[in-house]
């Protein structure tokens, strides 16, 4: 009995994770997508209604730039900044980290949005993309640097000193011995950050103006009809569209680094 | 090529922790010194600052004719081998060796040719495509002196080279060491806690104790004359006999035994003045029931063997313990009544402070 009661649960919570994924793979398809998930007629109707969408494919793009910039300026930033707490003993270090990483949950958050929107408005950095990549680094950066330097410390302080002893700049030691070592971490945090702004949305839709400047999760919110309804042969074509990037990332990462790249190197 | 010079150096942590106090030493060119101590007296801060890897609080050093005493480690053309090696991992062999030539912008032909005939010296032409964890200890140590020698320094520094080995490969890497650095001729300042290590490889040995210097000498001199208290209980892979005694007169007492003469024996000098010393000798340097100025007679308690010989602990009726070496088959059983002599030219007397009396 308690095991039939358990079985049963377990295929509810199955149902509830499931039906969604199903709906995004099979409402696309389908001439007259509804909310529930149905046997689609295969349809490709709603993937040319998409590509007449004046702003869908250039949403693509433009949430390409901001989670690439975002993600370069994040792994950047982040190493410099991790390598530099890892290394340099300064009074209060780890009240500064666990304070930054409190922080940026706020600095992304709901909260903090009218304050970055004045300052962002002051530097006149409203409907520009660059604003965007700015305030997403900014809240991601703290938890990057986190992650980042647990991988640092992981690292034998002779291998720098080492470098050191032969004559490397610190900038020598960080670029030959100590970015090579830390790779997995690196990779990490970029696909963190890569994932964490492909999926964006509140940034991008208080910071934006422009319609051919919005990134895919905000056009995404615009695609309804005259009458105020979702448009969802539009809407869920697009889903898919949305979330293939994020399966492609995944299965190259896995492949590149068998899912083995946390908690740090084992050779 | 060049001697080390360090004058009245001191290194002094923040929390006022003296690592080293004032130290002076010469190293000559060419030698194999060992900086020889307990953990914690201050031996691996002094290679370090040797290295640059730490500043000076105050003192200078000399490599040669150069004072290093502010240039980066990078400007003092030294280099070090540290106890973990410290090869890169993410670097094949060749890599790992060439890197200092990296540093120095030596092109990549140029590099990899150089660090092949390094590796080849080190009988590493086999393992040049591998990365490190791929190699032994024994392996990797090699990789990292070849490392070191490619660029060529005026001063090799060794941290704790034996230490990360297991203890057959131990005595082969002390002999190899030993003869890599006569073969290069190269000024080689190594630091290990183990005196038999020092003992076994170093032309000259330093002593230390809490920052400070306690003795210098020829593995010889330090074995055969510890300058004090402490460098006799360091020194010597069995512990050395040391019992209380009084002087007086130059005359020396230990315990109810027959004053003996220590001024004529040369163990004190006429002008060492009155007062409670410690008599000391080594197991080594014991002999058993032979006749002797200063002997002590006791039961034997136990005995060890050590292969070749055996050392035995004899208790005196004084409730001391004195331990002697002696020949395999020559030992007497435990609970036998034995007289142990030490060798009348190995007693040393050390004063009231713990230094030698005659040094």
């Amino acid at each position: 009995m308690g095991r039939l009661a358990i079985t049963a649960f377990v295929a509810a919570a199955i149902a509830f994770w499931a039906l969604p994924m199903l709906w995004l793979v099979t409402a696309p398809f389908n001439s007259h997508p509804g909310l529930d998930v149905s046997w689609p007629d295969w349809t490709l109707e709603n993937f040319r209604k998409l590509s007449e969408n004046p702003y869908a494919f250039s949403s693509l793009k433009n949430s390409v730039y901001l989670a690439v910039g975002t993600m370069l300026g994040v792994t950047v930033m982040a190493a410099l900044a991790a390598y530099s707490l890892s290394r340099v003993r300064i009074p209060g270090r780890n009240t500064i980290l666990y304070g930054l990483l409190l922080l940026s949950s706020i600095v992304t958050g709901t909260a903090a949005m009218v304050p970055i929107f004045q300052l962002m408005f002051a530097l006149n950095l409203v409907d520009d993309r660059s604003g965007v990549i700015l305030v997403l680094t900014g809240g991601l950066l703290p938890a990057a640097i986190f992650i980042l330097k647990d991988f640092m410390d992981a690292t034998p302080k002779s291998y720098e000193e080492s470098a050191r002893v032969f004559g490397a700049t610190p900038l020598q030691v960080l670029r030959h011995v100590v970015l090579p070592i830390v790779r997995p971490g690196l990779a990490t945090i970029a696909v963190w950050a890569l994932v964490n702004v492909w999926s964006d949305f509140l940034t991008s839709y208080i910071l934006l103006r422009d319609p051919t400047k919005l990134p895919a999760g905000v056009v995404m919110y615009t695609f309804y009809s005259e009458g105020g309804q979702a448009n969802l042969p539009l809407i869920s074509a697009f889903s898919l569209v949305y979330a293939l990037p994020v399966v492609a990332l995944y299965l190259f990462v896995n492949r590149r680094y068998g899912f083995r790249f946390h908690g740090g190197i084992k050779s | 090529m060049a001697s080390i010079r360090i004058d009245g150096l001191s290194k002094v942590y923040p929390g006022d922790v003296t690592a080293i106090d004032g130290l002076e030493l010469t190293v000559a060119d060419g030698s194999f010194f060992a900086l020889l101590g307990p953990s914690g007296c201050g031996k691996t801060t002094l290679l370090r600052t040797i290295a640059g890897l730490e500043e000076a609080t105050d003192g200078a050093i000399h490599i040669g004719d150069r004072d290093v005493t502010r240039l980066t480690p990078g400007d003092r053309n030294v280099a070090m081998v540290f106890q973990d090696y410290a090869l890169f991992p993410h670097m094949s062999v060749t890599d790992n060796i060439a890197y200092p030539l990296r540093i120095k912008k030596v092109g990549r032909t140029e590099r990899v040719a150089k660090a092949a005939e390094t590796g080849e010296g080190l009988g590493l032409s086999a393992l040049m495509d591998r990365r490190p964890g791929e190699l032994s200890g024994g392996q990797q140590q090699r990789v990292a002196l070849a490392r070191a020698m490619a660029c060529q320094p005026d001063v090799f520094l060794l941290d704790e080279p034996l230490s990360n080995l297991d203890a057959r490969l131990r005595l082969e890497a002390r002999t190899f060491l030993k003869r890599l650095q006569r073969d290069l001729d190269v000024t080689t300042v190594f630091v290990t806690h183990d005196q038999s290590e020092a003992l076994a490889m170093a032309d000259q040995i330093a002593v230390m104790e809490a920052g400070r210097i306690r003795q210098l000498g020829t593995p010889s001199e330090i074995f055969r004359r510890p300058a004090n208290t402490f460098v006799a209980n360091f020194i010597g892979s069995t512990p050395m006999n040391m019992l209380p005694g009084e002087l007086v007169g130059g005359k020396l007492r230990v315990g109810d035994r027959e004053p003996v003469d220590a001024v004529a024996a040369g163990w004190v000098g006429a002008d060492s003045g009155d007062g409670a010393v410690t008599v000391a000798f080594r197991p080594e340097y014991a002999r058993v029931d032979e006749a002797g100025s200063l002997t002590f007679e006791g039961e034997v308690e136990t005995s060890e063997n050590l292969g070749a010989s055996v050392l035995i602990t004899a208790r005196t009726h004084d409730d001391h313990r004195v331990q002697a070496v002696v020949p395999e088959g020559a030992e007497p059983e435990p609970g036998a009544a034995v007289r142990v002599t030490p060798v009348p030219g190995r007693v040393l007397v050390y004063d009231e402070d713990g230094e030698l009396l005659v040094p």
